[in-house]
């Protein structure tokens, strides 16, 4: 997916002013954030389980190498293949060659950031391979040529009636308006696809070192028909996904769906582990997964390795304001809110997303809900700071700092400059407060400046107290 | 420390930026109110801004400029209070930070680090003042800033005393934790989108009928206050301080009559 994360400003202004995507993220803002926060208070042991999750990612990151290779082995034990993909560019060969090898003509795919982060689609389409989405929210932006707004909720931006639209469009009429009836209605054209499937694709939520399974978690069990359909099951993951024990990917499972959805636990959650066996009723023939680091382990030894907790729930953009007012593709990446503001720079260059962590008022919402306690925007402000020493921060910016440090340590100038500010912004003020000030617009635009009332409070201070 | 029975702690008030130039009758409230719970007030004419705008902008050098200004300033106060748990958490939390591997200014931002509050989590938790002898006429709506409420767990220190206020009467709006689009340059940079920040907390302070909405932070009230001015909505905005040592009696942010001394 080709990288739009410079247009974020423009874009932002356009999702604001979209009507309809307002509707939709209104409506999800809400309930996301308050059955999190009713599960959350339910759980007595909650913050516990937070504390003790991020303590369990810190040891895996810490002995990474040794559990994947771990991982490497369990599931070639139980008759996968483990590849390891440097960069996006060989995840796709990887998965294109696998692919190509088994003639695949339909491609089916349960949810995967990682494929999208890679850019699977487009090289399987390319290849002349019929990729099928089948988790709805997928289904439903492919049909309308989109990428994902949400990590969890691919098509919140999407309301009913947009949908109502698409569905007629593709699937020919009669136009269905009810939710039950456009469930029915692509699960009745996805059926078909299943069974049709050569290869399946699916993420992995969680890859277990001490089985060599992959977890998946859905709540439309799409995931299963995937991976358990089609003759070849690939698993897409980045490698920061390994967990060491069944018993430690439940930890995580009680926190993911709390924190993602509001709910105890997600309907399906699916544990792959290999192939068909001989005694198996069903499966696929050929299970692979394909290990992503795309700028992962760059992460691991420097001061963004908490990034690399993350199990992504979408927690920190559901309780993100600024995500709420300008919805995912304002982004113009795969992963959009704190975490996409996080992971884009990192993965696709500092100077390619200056916004994203500029975008952000460091309200540390997102920190707060975070099932791993990521810092974000600690992350964040980290980011901001290797943009200002690589000098990507604009020449303004950059300028307005030297001359505000230059006159904040000289007391007397300071306040001198504050003096001259509080009685001009008094004199031109008009009962009470400034309607435009010129090379203030960006205050002024949106909201009057409270005046100030003249003098300065050490001034009175020290007229009233007389005080050093 | 310097407490005793007939002499109070002596207390460096931090006059932030804001507070300074656009609302010195928080400063007066706030010595009014740290004088009224036994402590002596100073207030160090060598002080300027705590560093904030540097670190948060990535420019760590500029903002260690700051910090160790405001460590000469203060370090010989028993305490650092400041009106502002914006500020306050930046000197209580990032100044550490920011001197990690300075080993002879850690020690010295840790110290100052320990005794730097926020004016009303100090007047409640270190000195257990009440404001029982306060009085304000109107019904009230309580803003929380996000950096006093999730750096430094301010949350119910504010209610209980507004609580305390005599005709005062405390009416909880939706969302009073989300952000209001201030978040210091954020708001000049991305005006859009801080503007859809703010509709939607002010129209949540409109929503409980309040007649005042009031806040720790005048970063955040400044913005509130401006935007309501902006739709007319005639609701006043006073920082918290203001109200619980009975200096609210004008017509509050971005309403204020001209200084008539």
């Amino acid at each position: 997916m080709e990288i739009r994360s410079k247009e974020f400003k423009e874009r932002a202004v356009f999702a604001i002013h979209d009507a309809s995507l307002q509707q939709a993220l209104g409506k999800a803002r809400g309930g996301f954030v308050g059955k999190r926060a009713q599960q959350a208070a339910e759980l007595p042991e909650f913050e516990q389980l937070r504390e003790e999750a991020k303590n369990t990612k810190n040891h895996i990151l810490d002995n990474l190498d040794h559990y994947l290779e771990r991982y490497e082995a369990a599931v070639t034990a139980a008759g996968g293949h483990v590849h390891w993909a440097r960069d996006a560019e060989e995840a796709r060969k990887i998965i294109l060659d696998i692919c190509k090898r088994v003639d695949a003509k339909t491609v089916t795919k349960g949810k995967s950031m990682v494929s999208e982060e890679i850019g699977l689609n487009e090289a399987l389409i390319e290849h002349g391979m019929e990729v099928v989405e089948t988790d709805l929210g997928e289904y439903i932006i492919q049909l309308a040529h989109e990428p994902p707004s949400h990590i969890i909720a691919p098509a919140v931006h999407k309301t009913k009636d947009q949908v109502s639209d698409l569905f007629e469009a593709a699937h020919g009429g009669p136009r269905k308006t009810e939710v039950a009836d456009l469930v029915n209605e692509a699960r009745r054209v996805l059926r078909d696809k299943y069974f049709r499937a050569d290869v399946g694709i699916t993420g992995g939520n969680f890859l277990v070192a001490e089985t060599g399974s992959s977890i998946i978690v859905t709540n439309e069990g799409n995931g299963d028909l995937t991976q358990t359909l089609a003759k070849v099951h690939i698993v897409t993951s980045g490698i920061e996904r390994v967990v060491p024990t069944l018993d430690d990917a439940t930890l995580f499972l009680r926190l993911l769906a709390r924190s993602a959805t509001g709910q105890e636990t997600e309907t399906y959650t699916t544990i792959s582990t290999g192939p068909r066996r001989a005694e198996d009723l069903d499966g696929p023939e050929e299970y692979h997964v394909v290990l992503v680091d795309n700028g992962r382990s760059k992460m691991l030894g420097g001061r963004f390795k908490d990034m690399l907790r993350c199990i992504r729930c979408g927690a920190c953009m559901n309780h993100c304001p600024v995500y709420g007012a300008v919805g995912g593709h304002a982004y113009g990446w795969v992963y959009p809110g704190p975490m996409g503001s996080v992971l884009t720079p990192l993965i696709k260059g500092l100077d390619n997303a200056y916004d994203l962590p500029n975008a952000c008022t460091l309200n540390g919402r997102c920190a707060s809900v975070c099932p791993v306690k990521i810092p974000l925007p600690d992350l964040l402000r980290e980011l901001r700071h290797m943009q200002h020493q690589q000098d990507i921060t604009p020449v303004m910016q950059r300028r307005a700092l030297k001359v505000w440090r230059y006159v904040a340590t000289r007391p007397k100038l300071y306040h001198a400059l504050e003096q001259v500010g509080a009685r001009f912004l008094s004199a031109i003020a008009k009962n009470g407060s400034i309607r435009r000030l010129p090379l203030a617009s960006g205050w002024t635009d949106v909201r009057d400046l409270p005046a100030p009332a003249g003098r300065t409070f050490l001034e009175l201070w020290q007229g009233k107290r007389g005080q050093k | 420390m310097t407490e005793s029975p007939t002499r109070g702690p002596r207390v460096g008030l931090f006059a932030t930026c804001l507070m300074n130039v656009f609302r010195p009758n928080v400063g007066f409230s706030a010595v009014k109110l740290l004088e009224d719970a036994g402590c002596t007030v100073e207030v160090p004419a060598n002080q300027t801004c705590c560093g904030q705008p540097g670190y948060n902008s990535g420019d760590y050098d500029a903002a260690r400029a700051l910090a160790r200004q405001v460590i000469e300033t203060f370090e010989n106060y028993d305490y650092i209070v400041g009106p502002s748990g914006s500020c306050m958490a930046t000197i209580r939390h990032d100044y550490p930070v920011l001197f990690h591997d300075d080993p002879v200014w850690l020690p010295r931002a840790q110290e100052l680090s320990e005794k730097a509050w926020e004016l009303l989590s100090f007047l409640t938790d270190v000195l257990g003042a009440t404001a029982s002898d306060a009085h304000y006429d109107g019904s009230v709506t309580y803003h929380d800033s996000c950096s006093g409420l999730r750096g430094l767990g301010i949350k119910g220190q504010p209610r209980t005393l507004l609580g305390e206020v005599d005709g005062l009467k405390l009416k909880e709006m939706e969302d009073s934790e989300v952000c209001c689009g201030f978040g210091g340059t954020f708001c000049v940079k991305y005006p859009e989108i801080s503007e859809k920040m703010v509709e939607d907390k002010v129209r949540n302070i409109l929503a409980t009928g309040a007649d005042t909405v009031v806040g720790g932070d005048l970063g955040c009230l400044m913005n509130i206050a401006g935007r309501l001015k902006r739709i007319n909505a005639p609701v006043k905005v006073f920082h918290t301080s203001e109200v619980l040592a009975g200096l609210a009696d004008g017509p509050g942010l971005a309403g204020a009559a001209k200084e008539s001394d």
